[in-house]
């Protein structure tokens, strides 16, 4: 069944997006992961212009987030003080990214930012996550030891300490807001939710405690990418409601199928699937840039 | 339906009383309604040719038919090779480039009409597309205009093989248009031209409306006039889809 959506002008079969949104759920709910960063290639392999793409997915992510942290809220696992200088980052960095996409969209090179943004990203995280898992299904034949928390010694030099009561730490403003913007910046440029660097940016930079981490960046994300979206749907005009609802509703189904099916499964065994995952969608990414295209002409609506 | 269109095409006719030979001509429908499950339509266009004295020995006449969208200007991008990879290098603007062109014609387009009239009344896509920047290089922006017409060509935009015309006794014509499912709203227009020799005689003129229409249009039109109603909106929705589908799912799992 062919649907046309009113934003990206482009009509696509219905079930394909329930089937991405579905697919990409199902590896989310399995790895415990948003599932932008592989939403948002995929979407521009079907052909959803590059701004829509983004843009949609932090509508999706946002609305995906939402219920994971209000089930934290009710647990209590939420450092508010902390969630709040990383969204004053976060903030910052989503505005300084809209603002770049608006311009490189102008000047037509915004298809090559984000391609090029995801090949980096998705090449460093494949071949990180693919030693992790390989060192980790070496290791789980002995006994597991779970990661110490660790404290770096120049975070302590920084000025501005504050205490965070919720987390039990005394340490500088500045980590939190830095880290924030660099997630709020790939949250509008890249349209993922940033937990993969928010997430190990907690536990080993800040020195988080675990248990307040997934709460208060899932906190952090809401708000970020919801801001994102607000901010792209009023600069670039590209969030595309029926996109949105579309994938998240295949999304949400997948992910709780994922859950399920991760319970049967070994941890190591899922990692180094994502890894691979991860890494054949990069490397298609990368042979769109390196291959000289077909058709080597495009054509883009002049902007008044 | 050309017989229940008959008052309608002479109705047409009587402006052109002073010409010897005059075209009047009708459409299928003259409003097309893009929504969620457009997959394209079909225009008939269908007409008569009106003259005062009977046919004696003059050389064929044609109708050659047109179907154009509005004029919009477009960037077109050429990638080069750059660092290793392939970018978006130039681009030459173009002016005024029609969103959808569709012709039909009874011969080759050769024949029926000559480039001179071409020219003047804009009637093949390579007349109306314009195209403006880049003068220092025209050699390089006529490769621009190429791309463009091979481009919209092969979404089916721009039709390159003349559609054909039925024309019976020099009198009655007739052909179906195909529209996309592509296409873009706003005013199309039909114009059908009588040639002889390669010489408009006559020429008549009709609008095709193509509109959004339902949900499609409310939605594009909220998100350009209200944009920030529309980015608030589309959380609200997005949070109530997220969370039905959820409960959906757990209801159908429990049951």
């Amino acid at each position: 069944m062919q649907i046309y959506l009113p934003i990206a002008e482009v009509s696509v079969n219905a079930f394909l997006l329930l089937g991405l949104g579905g697919l990409v759920g199902i590896l989310s709910g399995m790895f415990g992961v948003g599932g932008g960063f592989l939403m948002t290639p995929l979407l521009l392999f079907i052909g959803i212009p590059p701004p829509v793409a983004v843009a949609t997915e932090a509508n999706q992510i946002m609305a995906s987030s939402f219920s994971g942290v209000l089930a934290h809220l009710r647990r209590k696992t939420v450092d508010f003080q902390m969630g709040g200088f990383l969204l004053v980052g976060g903030i910052a960095g989503a505005a300084a990214g809209v603002f770049i996409f608006k311009e490189l969209r102008e000047m037509g090179q915004v298809d090559l930012l984000v391609r090029l943004c995801y090949v980096v990203m998705l090449g460093v995280i494949g071949v990180l996550m693919f030693f992790e898992s390989v060192r980790a299904m070496n290791r789980s034949k002995r006994k597991i030891i779970p990661p110490k928390r660790r404290h770096i010694s120049w975070i302590h030099g920084l000025p501005f300490k504050i205490r965070f009561r919720a987390s039990t730490l005394y340490i500088s403003a500045i980590p939190p807001v830095v880290v924030g913007g660099i997630v709020g910046l790939l949250a509008a440029i890249m349209g993922v939710g940033g937990g993969f660097v928010l997430v190990p940016a907690m536990i080993y930079l800040l020195g988080m405690p675990t248990k307040v981490v997934i709460g208060t960046s899932l906190f952090q994300i809401v708000f970020v990418t919801g801001f994102a979206t607000v901010l792209h749907a009023t600069t670039n005009f590209s969030v595309d409601m029926a996109l949105a609802v579309l994938l998240l509703t295949g999304g949400v189904i997948g992910a709780q199928i994922g859950a399920r099916m991760a319970v049967r499964m070994k941890a190591e065994i899922l990692r180094v699937l994502l890894s691979a995952i991860v890494l054949a969608v990069c490397g298609k990414l990368a042979l769109d840039l390196l291959l000289e295209p077909a058709e080597q002409f495009s054509i883009a609506r002049s902007l008044p | 339906m050309i017989l229940r269109a008959l008052p309608l095409i002479l109705a047409l006719g009587a402006t052109h009383a002073n010409a010897n030979e005059s075209v009047v001509a009708a459409l299928s429908q003259n409003r097309v309604s893009i929504s969620a499950n457009f997959d394209g339509s079909e225009i008939l266009v269908y007409g008569a040719v009106k003259r005062d004295e009977p046919l004696l020995g003059a050389s064929a006449l044609h109708v050659v038919i047109t179907v154009a969208g509005p004029l919009a200007p477009v960037v077109v991008r050429r990638k080069l090779r750059k660092f290793g990879i392939w970018i978006n290098a130039d681009s030459v603007k173009i002016g005024q480039a029609p969103t959808f062109h569709a012709i039909a014609t009874t011969g080759d387009l050769e024949k029926t009409l000559s480039e001179a009239e071409d020219l003047v009344h804009e009637i093949s896509v390579d007349q109306m597309i314009d195209a403006v920047g880049n003068p220092a290089n025209s050699q390089d922006s006529e490769i621009f205009r190429e791309a463009l017409i091979r481009l919209r060509t092969s979404e089916g935009l721009y039709s390159d093989i003349p559609v054909r015309v039925e024309f019976v006794e020099e009198t009655l014509f007739g052909t179906r248009i195909a529209l996309p499912a592509n296409l873009v709203e706003g005013d199309y227009s039909v114009k059908i031209y009588l040639t002889r020799d390669g010489e408009v005689i006559d020429n008549h003129e009709q609008t095709i409306f193509v509109r959004k229409v339902g949900l499609e249009r409310w939605m594009y039109n909220l998100a350009h006039d209200q944009p920030l109603a529309y980015g608030l909106l589309s959380l609200l929705i997005a949070i109530a889809a997220g969370w039905t589908a959820s409960a959906v799912f757990r209801f159908i799992i429990k049951a």
